[in-house]
């Protein structure tokens, strides 16, 4: 019998665009729950955000599979730490985990794109931004995923941080008010989800500030 | 059984002797499969979940078996169905009698729901693959605990997720957008499996590893029903089907389906053969020469 399908692949991009803005006592943290494959829809219901400590949530994109091992993994580590000292893990420690986790798998890696929010020690906004392999780097708001490419030069325009190559280096955390961040993700999504068709169907938001965590849902085209 | 090939590791000279990667380069791993089924639908409904396969197991495009079981119960709460390699999916069952067994022997009264089987085959599907050697498969696992109703799906590289209605292969293609424009959560048992056997219909039409003798299982709180198989009526009469030529009209069938048995003999005869099941065309010339 003659082979039939293309060499057999451990790799599948479920898609899907996850953003991520810091302001001055806010985080915010947002994704679209669709799952594809293909041109396929797998379902319209999957959160790609995680949330890892009180003060770090990580949103996701990638390889579905890959993403929930590495989900269970931070889950694992975070427990084993909780108990080694006896408090939640800080976001930005949180960060260095998940750059060693992703870089421990470097010639076999989670085929993960994550961008990671929450809280510093001082309760500022923090976003850190990923690839696959598990560099990073501290930003004031990021875009990973399949809409990134539509998304990312859209909050470059609106949010012009300042260069990174100032000295002394200048604080990357955005202007914005709360709600005003809220609005821009509502509408770098919608506009994302009309030319890219792996983004679409919810969106879901997680907000990080002084008073906790808070969730709210936005509908998405779903063609 | 599975299509294995044995990848041969170019070994250096230094680790010759190394019985360790000597065992990997023997290593047998499925690099396609050898007999599949096609695609699984399921649903919940006011009750709980019902799911349907046919019964056909492929090899390559040969119909090679008829009566292949692809719908499965795991356990006290919990329905398995199967498309892809089917040895595959019969070593996925003795795992899940293996676990079935050894959760059942702490004899403490609880028992895995279809939420721990569906966790579990996630994690074995997601292991292999990490193993570079997957288990051919796309799983649908449904059931019914303490009055949850689950309903999930686990690819052969570990791609998993729950939802309403799923499909598998296939069904994905032609069977969701059904469901998507007809499921809601108040179907009843009736209207359920009416919208199966509308998808499973689709799918016998229009998918060529697809044959007309299928299963319908349910589960709900009260247990598992696998049913007998059982056929679809079809309507084979569009047009479309009966003349599917038509416009595009060759010369080779008429001279290859229609024979002249007797040479004495002046009218043609069809051949004693099962093949020509469409009628061929008639042109007023070949009407005539058939009435002669």
């Amino acid at each position: 019998m003659t082979k039939q399908q293309a060499n057999w692949s451990p790799y599948d991009n479920n898609g899907g665009s996850c953003v991520a803005i810091a302001g001055a006592d806010y985080c915010v943290i947002a994704a679209d729950t669709r799952m594809s494959s293909g041109y396929n829809i797998l379902t319209r219901e999957y959160s790609k955000i995680c949330k890892l400590a009180d003060k770090a949530v990580m949103a996701s994109s990638g390889f579905q599979a890959d993403v929930n091992a590495l989900q269970k993994q931070l889950a694992a580590k975070h427990l084993t730490y909780q108990h080694q000292h006896n408090k939640q893990m800080s976001c930005p420690a949180m960060a260095q985990l998940l750059s060693n986790t992703l870089y421990y798998k470097r010639f076999f890696p989670y085929y993960a794109f994550n961008v990671l929010g929450g809280l510093d020690s001082e309760g500022k906004g923090c976003v850190f931004t990923y690839d696959a392999v598990g560099s990073y780097e501290r930003v004031g708001y990021s875009s990973q995923g399949s809409g990134s490419t539509l998304i990312m030069p859209f909050l470059d325009n609106q949010l012009k941080s300042p260069s990174p190559l100032l000295l002394p280096a200048q604080d990357a955390v955005t202007p914005l008010s709360e709600s005003e961040a809220v609005d821009l993700v509502k509408t770098v999504f919608a506009s994302a989800t009309e030319r890219d068709i792996y983004t679409g169907d919810k969106l879901e938001i997680v907000v990080l500030n002084a008073g906790g965590i808070h969730r709210e849902y936005m509908e998405l085209r779903k063609d | 059984m599975t299509r294995k090939t044995s990848l041969t590791m170019e070994s250096n000279q230094s680790n010759q002797h190394n019985s360790l990667l000597a065992s990997e380069a023997d290593s047998q791993r499925t690099l396609y499969p050898y007999v599949t089924g096609t695609s699984v639908v399921a649903i919940k409904y006011k009750d709980g979940i019902l799911m349907a396969s046919d019964m056909g197991g492929s090899y390559g495009s040969t119909l090679r078996y008829k009566s292949v079981e692809r719908i499965k119960p795991v356990g006290k709460h919990s329905l398995l169905g199967a498309s892809g390699e089917i040895s595959d999916f019969q070593e996925i069952l003795r795992y899940l009698d293996e676990l079935i067994l050894y959760d059942n022997m702490w004899d403490d009264g609880n028992s895995l729901g279809p939420k721990e089987v569906h966790s579990y085959l996630t994690r074995v599907m997601y292991n292999r693959r990490n193993k570079f050697n997957p288990l051919w498969n796309s799983l649908i696992l449904g059931g019914v605990k303490n009055g949850h109703k689950y309903l999930g799906m686990v690819s052969m590289i570990g791609v998993n997720f729950e939802d309403d209605h799923v499909a598998t292969g296939f069904g994905n293609h032609l069977a969701r957008p059904i469901l998507r424009d007809e499921w809601h959560e108040n179907l009843s048992f009736e209207d359920g499996v009416k919208l199966l056997e509308k998808c499973m219909r689709v799918l016998l039409y229009r998918d060529r590893s697809a044959i007309n003798k299928l299963q319908i299982a349910k589960i709900t709180e009260e247990g598992v029903t696998v049913s007998q198989p059982y056929s679809l009526k079809t309507f084979w009469g569009f047009s479309a089907f009966q003349n599917p030529t038509v416009g595009a009209e060759g010369s080779w069938w008429v001279v290859v389906r229609w024979v002249r048995p007797n040479p004495d003999q002046k009218k043609l005869r069809r051949p004693p053969l099962l093949l020509p099941l469409i009628l061929p065309p008639r042109s007023p010339q070949l009407a005539a020469n058939l009435d002669a």
